[in-house]
């Protein structure tokens, strides 16, 4: 039985934490404000482009000629997967749901008998994939630095995957991260960037095409694959924030559950050590 | 005076600019372009170069390096990798900008591609007057 004093100081130190917990709680729906809206203005590029490359993909096809970046280097022996998590923790299953994803994806390639590669940006992934898969990391791009993640992070990115490509050192990549549905829902995602994969409507192209189909196609895809992981790391950010103001919530809904019950707690103890002075008295009374 | 498209101006991070325009004068990679309303389908890609718009309030000029526009009947969308207003662009921006673009080049493309990319990249200085 905890003295009086202890859980005095005990519900004190609960508080602090709610204080905090709330505190984080609000910095994180700001900055999910934020993250949305430069999600949201990222979108009218990401689907024309994504619409463009579909059309471009199906008017071109997969066969002979066709660049490298789409239709593959003809091996499937290499997978680069390209792990996005956070700079920062306290965000709840944020990192962990992606590392299972990638986890558990590496495991079947490895089952499969091919050569896993891991690339990570964002150090929380790294920390975690350390301890089965440290031989595996070919690289990590660190974004702790970064306030605002920018087309340039993302041009980054991509310049070191396609590196790795180009140099034969992967045949696919594919990249992890979370999508954000709500605050509530953060969803792993899975999507292979190269060879690149468009939902194929192959609408025949009214455009005139200048220079030609192919000579655009070859110029768009490594805009396209820089796009993409763009497009991933705000949601990333987005869904990261989303997470961690749900991790909040539930953090101080639960700080201000313990004190509650510790304060009922405080008061029973207080109460029984008054009733027990009492009877101490009476009965000293009493005896005399 | 001719009729007038939806112009749109939009950058991976945000949309720069819509509105609507009498002429669009494109630096396509095929040498510039200018597409007014009509204009046959086509889609381009873009060198680095001053994109220029004629709207209601003037002309307006960006300075762009990669992306592509695409051009339909109705609509002008250029979808540009980088794009500054000129009257923003200072001559740090601008070497920014180059020496961004000659990292991309120098890692993608062969020689020609890359000397093509170094010309173009300083007739914009030329044209920007910077």
């Amino acid at each position: 039985m905890p003295s009086l004093k202890d859980l005095k100081n005990r519900i004190g130190s609960v508080k602090n934490t709610r204080k905090i917990t709330k505190a984080m709680q609000m910095v994180a729906a700001a900055k999910l404000r934020r993250a949305q809206e430069a999600a949201e203005a990222a979108r009218p590029f990401a689907e024309r482009m994504t619409a463009v490359m579909s059309a471009l993909a199906a008017g071109v096809g997969t066969g002979e000629g066709a660049p490298k970046l789409l239709a593959g280097n003809g091996r499937d022996q290499v997978h680069l997967l390209v792990v996005m998590t956070s700079e920062r923790g306290l965000c709840g299953g944020f990192n962990s749901s992606i590392v299972k994803l990638a986890r558990l994806r590496a495991a079947e390639l490895v089952a499969q008998g091919k050569t896993v590669k891991i690339m990570t940006v964002g150090k929380k992934g790294r920390e975690q994939l350390k301890r089965d898969w440290a031989q595996a990391f070919v690289g990590h791009v660190d974004l702790s630095d970064v306030k605002r993640v920018g087309y340039a992070n993302a041009q980054g990115v991509a310049r070191q995957v396609m590196a790795a490509f180009d140099g034969d050192e992967a045949d696919v990549v594919t990249i992890f991260y979370n999508r954000f549905q709500s605050v509530i829902a953060q969803i792993p995602t899975m999507q292979q960037i190269i060879p690149a994969k468009f939902e194929g409507n192959a609408a025949t192209s009214l455009y005139d095409y200048e220079p030609s189909e192919e000579a655009i196609l070859a110029d768009l895809l490594p805009r396209s694959v820089a796009t993409q992981i763009f497009t991933a790391l705000l949601e990333n950010g987005a869904s990261e924030q989303g997470a961690r103001m749900s991790a909040m919530d539930n953090a101080t809904r639960n700080a201000g559950d313990m004190i509650n019950k510790l304060t009922i707690q405080y008061n029973r103890s207080r109460q029984a050590s008054i009733t027990k002075e009492l009877i101490e008295i009476i009965s000293g009374a009493e005896a005399l | 005076m001719a009729g007038s498209v939806q112009f749109n101006l939009v950058s991976p991070e945000r949309r720069l600019a819509s509105f609507p325009a009498t002429e669009v004068q494109i630096p396509g990679a095929m040498g510039d372009m200018t597409a007014m309303e009509g204009h046959a389908p086509t889609i381009t890609t873009l060198r680095p170069g001053v994109l220029r718009v004629a709207g209601a309030e003037g002309t307006k000029a960006y300075v762009v390096t990669g992306g592509f526009a695409e051009i339909t009947a109705t609509g002008i969308s250029v979808l540009a990798e980088q794009a500054v207003p000129v009257e923003e662009l200072t001559s740090a921006t601008l070497d920014a900008l180059v020496a961004d673009v000659n990292a991309a080049a120098a890692i993608t493309a062969d020689k020609d591609t890359a000397d093509k990319t170094a010309s173009d990249l300083a007739a914009l200085r030329e044209a920007v007057g910077l």
